[in-house]
């Protein structure tokens, strides 16, 4: 299964805010940290959603968040 | 391990154990060629019904005593909510042990076509069942491990 071409910032974000846990931004958006764990992972794409609940949690537009492109995701 | 992983795992096995049990329980009391064909249906009627009755139970009880055993050994609570992600999963999983079951059911279709005695049909449809059930338990395991 290749990995999916939308990436994101989220590790480094919840260690910017506050070095909050994967279970506080899950509890956040309304997610188990199962799905956060697999989103840092690069193994699932988020609805669209749940990408703009994310990035309200950090405050930030959905762009600064998540990015799409091959050569990104592999970055 | 997530709490998901380890369920998968959790059931597949016990859908294995509570399978193999019930067939190494019921194969003696099979009624033999020379039997009367009402009694032949009577038994696999009766097996199918059972089977389904016994596993339901069994795998109520099994879900309960891992929760359990889940708590008590990591201190953390199952999710009490299904999410997008395992929403995902689970109509992935339901897919592949779907296509299974249909292909078991059109191979005991096809047995009673070809002229097979009645038990392979049943057997084929039975061992399919069991086949979806032990597909969707490790296509949900290969999900949560891998990813969708």
């Amino acid at each position: 299964m290749g990995k999916n071409l939308v990436g994101n910032h989220i590790r480094k974000l919840r260690f910017n805010n506050n070095e909050m846990t994967q279970q506080q931004l899950a509890d956040k958006v309304g997610v188990t940290r199962q799905t956060i764990v697999a989103l840092e992972k690069g193994n699932y794409s988020p609805s669209l959603e749940l990408a703009f609940r994310i990035a309200h949690a950090f405050g930030l537009p959905l762009e600064e968040v998540f990015f799409y492109g091959e050569e990104n995701a592999n970055s | 391990m997530t709490y998901q992983e380890k369920k998968s795992i959790v059931t597949l096995f016990s859908t294995i154990l509570i399978f193999v049990l019930y067939c190494l329980y019921m194969y003696p009391k099979y009624p033999g060629e020379s039997a009367d064909i009402t009694e032949v249906f009577h038994y696999w009627g009766s097996f199918v019904l059972v089977l389904t009755l016994v596993s339901i139970v069994a795998h109520i009880i099994i879900s309960i005593a891992f929760n359990v055993f889940f708590r008590v050994t990591t201190g953390e609570k199952e999710p009490a909510f299904e999410d997008e992600l395992d929403k995902l999963i689970r109509l992935k999983s339901i897919r592949v042990s779907f296509a299974v079951f249909v292909i078991g059911f059109l191979l005991a279709m096809g047995s009673l076509v070809l002229d097979y005695p009645s038990k392979v049909m049943f057997m084929i449809l039975i061992a399919s069942g069991f086949a979806s059930d032990v597909t969707g338990s490790l296509s949900r395991l290969y999900h949560y491990r891998r990813g969708v």
